[in-house]
């Protein structure tokens, strides 16, 4: 071997110990994204992938033949494995309930694999260097990729590339490396085979220039993209995938990867959606909500001291008791769900309404929105009429009803299904900086009142309301003005049909 | 290879049923099974005894009188009922053989929800289907409106998503499976789907449909009965089409409601399941009703009406016309209870019961009705009912009401829970099997003569195409088979003389019966049952405007 490809046999180093830094910086970012405790998971991802290193270390000895061999196949499995953990992980956290296991298995199995590297390549160079140059340079070059990794990483990769591109960027120049290691250490490598171990490494690289391309529809299907800021709590029920994320503003709460409220502004949210119904009722004492398993509704209607009780009805006990399991939202709710007034019904609203016997003076609708059609059930003419059962004479109900601005088929089919299901409506709005210009509907059996009233002893501990804000919720800006729809019923579900195509077109 | 060759699937049932059976030998079992369930059949023995000429003779003592009797308690038998309850009829009875009524719409109940046990839904009826339609406002199914037209009920249409299809593992929307379709499979489809149209929109001199429900009232015009001397195969050859989806998919059709394949099936009848239900091609594919226990509920309302006046458990075992003081006919009942064998007089019969059976039970019977009868062929299914205690996890198109394999001799399952609204947790799957392939005598008497384990593993394994981890989640799986379950309309037969005749009464005894269309539909039973019940009332000398 000349001097040339020595030299290029050191660039090959660098590339290695900054690939090898970036898978561990990957899992351990990733660890900390998804299940949150950031100290515990990128101490526990460095200390494994660090002993990993070390079981390859000492794996290299059994390796007698073949060496250059065996290092061009070892630079194509970490390709593969390194390249692939991205998307991998970020697939599997939504599916599989083991991610914990495949998580550190991953991180072990790359280790071991990068920690077979170098012991391979110094022995390749072995009779080519001096001892005493060969130990120095290979080192340098390998803590200078790790600087360079550990740089860049932060700095360019994250934030231009995202979790994904990076990983399988790594993963193509490790099989690059593999690719160029079939002609630089040629003279090493016996003819036969060599068309296949070439064809292989092509191929490794290959796959994963198609992962780079299809990214996007990865990401799409992970949860990278929804989740910006960084993930404290996590937890899957029977029913939904529960996540809550913090960033400088406040935390968010995820349901199947939709956005339910940021506490920094949900107060808009559930003034507006709970105060109107409150104030059209005459004297509010028994308060029905349907869905609102955060307890933020009804920290809300706690504010009325005629509220004798609330009867919660949320299809997921997970939810409900989130408040236990995470105490900023405890503090977010003044503890509301523990107050003696509250009862839990954990059973789904579309089956409560047919089997209770109560009647209420208010109802306060806070479903997610009708984005698959066991949600987008809860919101037909059926159950509609339904509810109906379980109102008052002259009870008011509060409904949200998706954005009238993003998806005005959603939002009117709402409110015509209600007409049809013999209710009188009244549309309003209201502005949340997290969802944007955001819909609700007051409805009852008979007339509404044309102006529902603060009560005096509420005022006081609102954020965003007064008497004349509430007022100019009523008003319907041009852009959000009534649409022909369908009337959403079982048979048909044209809400899930109107609210996929709406919001399809701006994501 | 296409699928759809007889000899290939009828090898992939073989293979897979017995192939199943085999591997269920003590001591090598691969699987584990279900925890419970039951192997169900209709009371076969009885039938078969009766063949073989058991005819006892009642004491004296033990004759009664009535003015109608019903043989039979199936949809058909329920109507006659009916039909004579709304007219003021009320001295009458309805046997039963089985313990329980209903026959192919009987269903069942856990602590879960009601299922059916065979047929489970109706499509919303024609506008001038008055009969039914009147029955489905008196159960509550539908509402009158002022115009004297009727709607459905929201809550008893089928609630979306009705349909969805496994095909190259994926869950996609609907029954066609367009995923594995290239532009030509498209393009075919369009094709048939025009064709369909040109059917339903077609009339003959009188303005009479092509197809229509009931079938008494479709037109007889050559050009259109000639199309029940073909296969619906040899139609779609015809036509130039080839395309494997679309082969599949009208194959699945004929399998899902004749229990024939698309070989096996006419092409009138092939025609008249797609061209039936639609008055014009303007119209959209008319929705369904249906129940948790599906067709169930029907015969529920039906008992409800009827009371102490249904037995069940009641073999009868010969009709004789007499010219007696009693009454005209003379029937020879079996109380399957008791063992005793006690008699009845009746002034009218009207025999509900399928027509293999009339030239067992009814003396007398005339040559041309015996030598036709014989044309009546039936065919058998396997129905399973299994229960869950949790839905498996999936990810792509949700659970439908309606939930179909590509490429599976099964037709895929339905689920009980769905019309309820229950989303999460527990819930029974209704999986259905024709046993449509000409296997030989023997292979056919093996299917049938499997044991429950067979049967249960078989229906796993099946469901396992779809949900790899739904073996954890059955608790049970109860197997009903099925020996005559359905009339099979084979080319020639729905406008053959036999079939035509059929309906003809023979002196007091009236004929009712989905058989006697040549279509196994719960909306042929009734009209036949409410037909024949009025020609009873007609023959008595009551007056009545006919619901027909």
């Amino acid at each position: 071997m000349n001097q040339a490809p020595l030299f290029l046999l050191y660039l090959n180093v660098l590339i290695i110990a900054t690939c090898g830094l970036i898978y561990e910086l990957l899992a351990g970012t990733l660890a900390s994204y998804l299940l949150g405790d950031s100290v515990t998971q990128f101490s526990l991802v460095i200390g494994i992938y660090l002993s990993a290193l070390g079981v390859g270390a000492w794996l290299s000895s059994f390796v007698q033949e073949k060496l250059a061999r065996c290092f061009i196949e070892i630079e194509l499995a970490v390709a593969l494995a390194g390249g692939t953990s991205g998307p991998l992980l970020f697939l599997a956290f939504g599916y599989i309930s083991w991610f914990q296991p495949l998580l550190y298995g991953m991180v072990c199995g790359i280790g071991i694999l990068v920690g077979l590297e170098l012991p391979l390549l110094m022995r390749l160079l072995r009779d080519h260097v001096e001892f005493s140059d060969l130990v120095s340079r290979v080192l340098t070059f390998d803590y200078i990729g790790a600087l360079l990794g550990a740089l860049l990483f932060p700095v360019l990769f994250v934030p231009y590339l995202g979790l994904v591109r990076t990983s399988l960027l790594f993963g193509i120049l490790n099989a690059l490396v593999g690719l160029w290691g079939t002609y630089l250490l040629r003279p090493l490598l016996s003819a036969q085979g060599l068309g296949s171990l070439r064809g292989r490494a092509a191929l490794v690289t290959g796959l994963l220039i198609v992962g780079i391309i299809k990214a996007e529809s990865i990401t799409s299907l992970a949860e990278e993209n929804q989740l910006a800021g960084r993930v404290v709590h996590t937890e899957s029920s029977p029913y939904q995938r529960i996540v809550i994320t913090e960033d400088e503003t406040g935390f968010q709460l995820f349901l199947n990867g939709q956005l339910q409220f940021n506490s920094a502004d949900e107060y808009r949210y559930h003034e507006a959606l709970v105060h109107p119904v409150m104030g059209s009722c005459r004297h509010p004492q028994r308060i029905l909500v349907l869905g609102g398993g955060d307890g933020l509704a009804v920290r809300e209607i706690l504010k009325y001291p005629t509220v004798t009780s609330v009867t919660l009805v949320d299809l997921d006990p997970s939810m409900t008791s989130l408040a236990d399991h995470f105490p900023p939202l405890l503090k977010l709710t003044d503890s509301a769900l523990r107050d003696r007034r509250v009862t839990l019904v954990n059973e789904d609203a579309f089956l409560w309404v047919d089997e209770a016997h109560d009647q209420f003076d208010a109802v306060v609708i806070d479903f997610p929105d009708p984005g698959t059609y066991s949600v987008g059930k809860l919101y037909t003419n059926y159950f509609f009429t339904r509810l109906r059962k379980r109102m008052a004479p002259d009870a008011v109900v509060g409904i949200q009803c998706s954005s009238p601005l993003v998806s005005p088929e959603s939002y009117w089919c709402v409110v015509n299904t209600l007409e049809q299901s013999g209710f009188h409506v009244r549309p309003f709005h209201a502005t949340v900086p997290t969802f944007g210009v955001w819909g609700f509907a007051l409805a009852a059996l008979g007339e509404l009142p044309s102006e529902p009233q603060l009560a005096p002893t509420v005022s006081p501990h609102l954020r965003f309301l007064n008497q004349s804000v509430l007022d100019d919720l009523f008003i319907m800006p041009r852009d959000i003005n009534r649409v022909e729809t369908e009337i959403n019923r079982l048979n048909n579900q044209v809400l899930v049909r109107y609210h996929d195509r709406e919001w399809g077109r701006w994501e | 290879m296409n699928a759809l060759t007889g000899v290939n699937r009828r090898e992939l049932l073989k293979t897979a049923i017995l192939g199943c059976a085999a591997s269920r030998l003590p001591g090598c079992s691969p699987h584990k099974l279900p925890p419970a369930g039951k192997l169900l059949s209709p009371a076969f023995d009885l039938g078969h005894r009766l063949r073989d000429g058991y005819r006892p003779v009642p004491a004296a003592a033990d004759w009664q009188d009535t003015d109608v009797l019903i043989v039979g308690g199936g949809i058909a038998g329920l109507s006659s009922g009916w039909r004579l309850n709304h007219a003021g009829v009320d001295r009458f009875l309805l046997l039963e053989l089985e313990t329980e009524i209903g026959g192919t719409s009987r269903s069942g109940q856990s602590g879960i929800t009601a299922y059916p046990w065979g047929a489970h839904y109706v499509p919303v009826p024609h506008a001038d289907n008055r009969a039914f339609w009147r029955l489905l406002a008196e159960m509550g199914a539908a509402s009158p409106h002022e115009s004297g037209s009727f709607s459905v009920k929201e809550h008893i249409l089928c609630r979306e998503p009705h349909e969805r299809l496994f095909v190259q593992g994926h869950w996609t929307q609907g029954l066609f499976p367009t995923s594995a379709a290239t532009a030509t499979d498209l393009h075919q489809w369009n094709d048939f789907q025009d064709k369909i149209s040109y059917w339903i929109d077609w009339r003959d001199a009188q303005d009479k449909p092509a197809f229509t429900i009931p079938l008494a009232r479709c037109s007889t015009d050559k050009v259109v009965t000639a199309l029940d001397e073909i296969p619906m195969t040899e139609w779609m050859q015809r036509q130039g089409w080839d395309s494997e989806p679309l082969m599949w998919f009208v194959d699945y059709c004929c399998r899902d409601d004749y229990g024939l394949t698309v070989e096996q099936t006419s092409a009138w009848a092939g025609l008249f399941y797609f061209a039936s239900r639609r008055q014009s091609s303007d119209q959209s594919a008319p929705e369904v009703l249906t129940w948790p226990e599906g067709n169930g509920r029907i015969v529920q309302y039906f008992a409800q009406g009827l009371g102490s006046r249904v037995q069940t458990g009641q073999a009868v075992l010969s009709i004789e016309q007499t010219d007696g003081e009693n009454g005209p006919v003379r029937i020879v009942v079996l109380d399957r209870q008791t063992s005793r064998v006690h008699g009845i007089h009746a002034q009218q019969v009207i025999f509900a019961a399928p027509q293999f059976l009339a030239r067992y039970l009814i003396s007398d019977l005339s040559p041309r009705r015996k030598s036709d009868a014989r044309q009546f062929q039936y065919g058998a299914w396997i129905v399973a009912n299994i229960h869950l205690t949790n839905r498996p996890q999936e990810h792509e198109f949700p659970l439908s009401w309606d939930n179909v394999f590509y490429n599976s001799p099964s037709l895929g399952y339905v689920v009980a829970t769905h019309q309820q609204g229950i989303d999460y947790g527990p819930t029974v799957w209704t999986w259905y099997l024709p046993l449509c392939d000409e296997l030989p005598a023997d292979v056919r008497q093996k299917l049938l003569d499997l044991t429950w384990e067979h049967w249960a593993e078989f229906v796993v394994t099946d469901l396992e195409r779809a949900h790899a981890d739904i073996r954890d989640c059955i608790t049970r799986v109860d197997v009903m088979r099925w020996g005559h379950a359905m009339i099979q309309p084979r080319p020639g037969f729905i406008w053959s003389s036999a079939r035509r005749k059929a309906a003809t009464a023979e002196g007091a005894i009236h004929f009712a019966g989905t058989d006697l269309s040549g279509v196994a539909l719960m909306e042929e039973a009734f009209y036949h049952g409410v037909r024949a019940a009025e020609e009873v009332l007609t023959a008595g000398s009551h007056s009545f405007s006919s619901y027909l």
